[in-house]
């Protein structure tokens, strides 16, 4: 980590250092806009040397933990190991400079690879057909949810308005359903981790529209009586949504499509290793079963026969009348496909199946060792899938700690945090998930790194309440972020460059 | 394996700790008659060489011809510094900032972009994206419903000149929380909306999306419309390209009064490659009234225990993972790669190379038109003056020309007749400044050829 203050690039300024090497070196003046429509003075941007740039972005990249860097086990995220061929292929001219309105002739190549990649999507989930259009998983969710609400719309099902979420779900479930016009009923989970098939049987009836699951759960585990939810929602009239934020635990196992699920999507940049990108992009396709295919969001890739040969082309409004429409100004994240293309290829069919083999594997054997050294489960009792709960409940009341301590302590011991206070159904949560790419090295040192922050823990709390030390920074303070909101730094005027 | 480090004896070890026999026996609560049978239709694994070898031969498919289409892409000239920096790995592969003290490299990075955006648009604020600009105006929509309490209708002045898939995508995302979208027809001799052509009691109206430039590269009388759109208590949304931006008025200067209300657009031509079509990004900015109503991962400035400045997610009060059903959008991911690419973009161009390369793409554009105007057969659409893009009506249908044009490696442009049958046989071009006089030649040679 660097840390040494950067300043911002605005700071490092100065009027009147132009680049001329990266534009073009031009005279043109825009004589034909009317004054009233011209800008009066230059945006504030940095003036900088192209070395000022590279410097600075090099030490900003430098004050981040990353997969490349950190051993990153936050639940839920799947922060595996992102193989370099998959973005040094997407990037190959051909793909990179392709404008996404040219014609269908100059991107059979890239139409191939769309086509074969929703094609491993179909089998690996057990779904009819595949739209990778969307782009980003809660988009996958919002197509989804729309896809179901058109479908009841089309069967003359408007007095359908609810949507079943699990207290545990995730927070774009219920907002994903609010979207979609539809109010949400939240369904309370079991003593075991596992939805409360009672309280759901009491719930259904003529209102619901669906129900919105992940199996396994956000609490880590797979959910045992999945048959007997989805065949109670579905003689209720209602679809089952599935989604694969943790698909990586069933990848090749289980196919949601076999689970009974009606609409599923995918988190790419989660199950099929594209980056994460410090927040994005994502790209969130969706899986359906047969009767919702007519409302798949548009473009799909197809292909048929012309003069001997393959041809791709876009599915679009006239091939799918029903369709819910489009969801991005093109054809969704391209680039992002690919890289899950190039990953699906590299992993194949023995790959998928592995992927859930050695996430699990990885899973368990640190709940295993945590247990043993003295941390408590949030489900001892369960088996865990990719990820598992920790609770620091205990902590809290004897040593006056919190699962946040913990978070901030272990990035001094060169972790990233687990996921922390997720799902809220658990008290002093942290959510942990090491994914397949991990080697039992890594997972041997993180656990020694969570005993020696509970010694601390028991000997002096107060040095855990300070955490972090070696970053960058000491805590930061989001209260006064959101108190005194400083959100953009006030620039300065610069020279007026074309006087 | 691939991407799995586990050696036989580690395996064994592992299974030991949990008391396990084989890995098979993790996934015993799974109802045997769940597990997955096969996966024929998956190919077996392949290594690196081989799967490198069949993406060369398929990108090597993908033809690069000379490029006159833009129609919310555009090829700008990308230094290369851009994505070198980008694909570092603490950038490519770090998740989004939750734990900020390590993670201060991608907030003071999403911080300076918000000041930057804001820069560019003239507004008080920005967000740290969203997922395309088509995406973006959709959250605009909502946002302005929420944002204008005064306001009972949920009407949405869209008008015709927004390009046609923005105005599907919006129309997808925001039709189930009634909210009607209300065509404004444009002026067939200018292209855009004329002012005076509103009505003088419109009753009650939640905002007006004003596109500048709009879909046919015209400019809107963006002071005209904003200033009837307030005095109407309706709020302005712009939606904007931001290389225009060096150039043009900002949205923050519209009209008499405080300017646009939100303001959103495609970040693509900020450093972007076109990469068929995405990962691109959407940004937003607004006035700062409006701040709390805003969707995605905003960055706030604050400081430490021991008084340091530092960089958090803030505001998160209105995001889906705290209020869940009562968010202001499902959103959670951004594309902070591509923000991430545009920051150093604009880094490296500063405020004279992006002006430059807007004024460029303006000039090469004008002289495009006279040289294919000067040809029989070609006119000019519309008389208002345009960024850098523009719509011509030919003598023939378009697809054919687009075609025959094709054989000679150019892509023409983008045809028009479709989503605007009553202009007749009419495209768009764009000549961005990545085209020299040479292209623009070449292109009026090949279209005389054509339309002979």
């Amino acid at each position: 980590m660097n840390n040494t203050h950067t300043p911002l690039i605005f700071e490092h300024s100065r009027p009147g250092r132009v680049n001329t090497t990266h534009t073009q070196r031009s005279t043109a003046t825009a004589h034909s806009i009317p004054g009233s429509l011209l800008r009066k003075t230059p945006p504030c941007l940095p003036e900088v040397s192209e070395m000022d740039a590279v410097r600075h972005y090099t030490r900003l990249s430098q004050k981040n933990f990353s997969i490349d860097t950190h051993f990153y086990p936050l639940g839920s995220c799947t922060m595996k190991h992102n193989p370099r061929a998959c973005n040094s292929l997407a990037m190959l001219p051909g793909f990179l400079r392709r404008h996404p309105l040219s014609s269908e002739q100059h991107g059979q190549g890239y139409l191939s690879c769309l086509w074969d990649l929703q094609e491993i999507l179909k089998d690996v989930t057990g779904m009819s057909a595949v739209s990778l259009t969307p782009m980003a998983g809660a988009q996958g969710e919002f197509a989804g949810v729309a896809m179901i609400r058109a479908y009841h719309d089309a069967n003359q099902n408007s007095e359908r308005t609810e949507i079943l979420v699990p207290d545990a779900a995730h927070g774009t479930n219920p907002a994903t359903a609010t979207m979609c016009g539809y109010t949400t009923r939240e369904i309370p989970t079991d003593g075991n981790g596992d939805v409360d098939v009672e309280a759901l049987r009491a719930v259904v009836g003529p209102q619901t529209a669906g129900i919105m699951l992940t199996n396994p759960s956000t609490l880590g585990v797979f959910d045992r009586r999945i048959k007997d939810i989805a065949e109670i929602v579905h003689d209720a009239g209602g679809l089952l949504y599935y989604d694969g934020a943790n698909l990586n635990a069933i990848l090749g196992k289980v196919k949601p499509g076999d689970m009974g699920f009606d609409v599923i999507h995918m988190n790419l940049h989660k199950t099929f290793s594209t980056p994460h990108g410090g927040g994005g992009p994502g790209a969130g396709p969706i899986g359906v079963s047969k009767r919702l295919q007519p409302f798949m969001p548009i473009p799909v890739v197809g292909k048929k026969n012309a003069a001997d040969k393959e041809v791709y082309y876009w599915l679009t409004e006239k091939d799918l009348p029903q369709s819910i429409g489009r969801l991005s100004a093109f054809m969704g994240n391209a680039g992002v496909l690919l890289r899950a293309y190039v990953y699906a290829l590299l992993l194949g069919r023995e790959g998928m199946t592995r992927v859930a083999d050695y996430a699990t594997l990885n899973a368990n054997y640190l709940m295993a060792r945590l247990s043993q050294a003295g941390f408590d489960m949030a489900l001892p009792q369960r088996r865990a899938t990719h990820e598992f709960i920790l609770t620091l409940k205990r902590q809290a009341r004897e040593q006056g700690v919190t699962a946040m301590d913990f978070a901030k302590r272990l990035l001094d011991y060169g972790f990233h945090a687990p996921t922390t206070y997720f799902p809220l159904i658990v008290p002093e949560c942290l959510l942990i998930e090491p994914t397949e790419s991990e080697s039992k090295e890594t997972l041997d040192a993180f656990v020694e790194a969570m005993a020696a922050i509970q010694q601390e823990a028991e000997g002096d709390a107060a040095t855990l309440k300070g955490a972090p030390y070696t970053m960058p920074l000491r805590r930061l303070d989001d209260v006064k972020a959101a108190r005194e909101l400083d959100l953009r730094y006030k620039t300065k005027p610069v020279s007026d460059i074309n006087g | 394996m691939p991407f799995i480090p586990h050696t036989e004896e580690d395996t064994r070890a592992m299974l030991d700790a949990i008391g396990a026999e084989s890995i098979d026996d993790l996934f015993d609560e799974i109802p045997a008659k769940l597990r997955a049978q096969s996966l024929d239709r998956i190919p077996m694994g392949r290594n690196e060489m081989a799967v490198s070898r069949l993406l060369h031969e398929r990108a090597a498919d993908d033809s690069q011809p000379l490029s006159f289409l833009g129609a919310g892409a555009y090829e700008h000239h990308i230094p290369a510094a851009v994505w070198e920096l980008t694909t570092r790995g603490e950038f490519y592969t770090a998740y989004t900032p939750y734990q900020a003290e390590a993670s201060q490299g991608t907030l003071q990075l999403l911080y300076e972009f918000q000041t930057m955006m804001a820069e560019l648009t003239a507004m008080d604020i920005s967000n740290a994206s969203l997922y395309d600009g088509a995406s973006a105006l959709a959250e605009a929509v909502l946002m302005a419903v929420r944002a204008n309490r005064k306001s009972k209708s949920r009407r949405i002045l869209m008008p015709a000149t927004v390009h046609p898939t923005y105005r599907k995508v919006v129309d997808t995302i925001v039709r189930h929380q009634g909210i009607q979208l209300e065509i404004v027809d444009f002026d067939m001799h200018g292209g855009h909306v004329d002012p005076d052509n509103l009505p003088a009691e419109p009753g009650d109206i939640t905002a007006m999306i004003i596109p500048q430039p709009n879909f046919f590269g015209a400019l809107e009388d963006v002071h005209a419309l904003t200033d009837w759109a307030q005095s109407n208590s309706a709020l302005v949304i712009g939606v904007v390209n931001p290389t225009a931006m060096a150039l043009i008025t900002p949205p923050g200067e519209w009209g008499n009064g405080n300017g646009a209300d939100i303001v959103c657009g495609e970040g693509q031509p900020l450093g972007v490659p076109l990469s068929s079509g995405g990962p691109y990004f959407g940004f937003m900015c607004c006035a700062k009234k409006h701040v709390r109503q805003m969707p995605g991962r905003i960055i706030g400035r604050t400081t430490d225990l021991e008084g340091k400045t530092g960089y958090v997610l803030t505001l998160q009060a209105r995001e889906q993972h705290i209020r869940r059903s009562k968010a202001t959008s499902n959103i959670c991911t951004n594309q902070g790669l591509l923000t991430t690419a545009a920051t150093i973009y604009l880094s490296l161009v500063g405020p004279e190379g992006l002006r430059q390369t807007a004024a460029h793409s303006h000039s090469n554009t004008q002289q495009l038109m006279e040289k294919l105007c000067a040809i029989d057969g070609v006119e000019k659409c519309f008389d208002r003056p345009s960024f850098h893009e523009a719509a011509l009506r030919l003598a023939k249908p378009v697809d054919e020309v687009l075609s025959a044009l094709d054989a000679e490696g150019i892509l023409g442009g983008y045809d028009l007749s479709t989503d605007y049958p009553q202009l007749g046989n009419a495209m768009l071009v764009c000549a961005t400044e990545t085209k020299t006089e040479a292209d623009l030649e070449h292109y009026a040679a090949a279209l005389q050829k054509v339309l002979a």
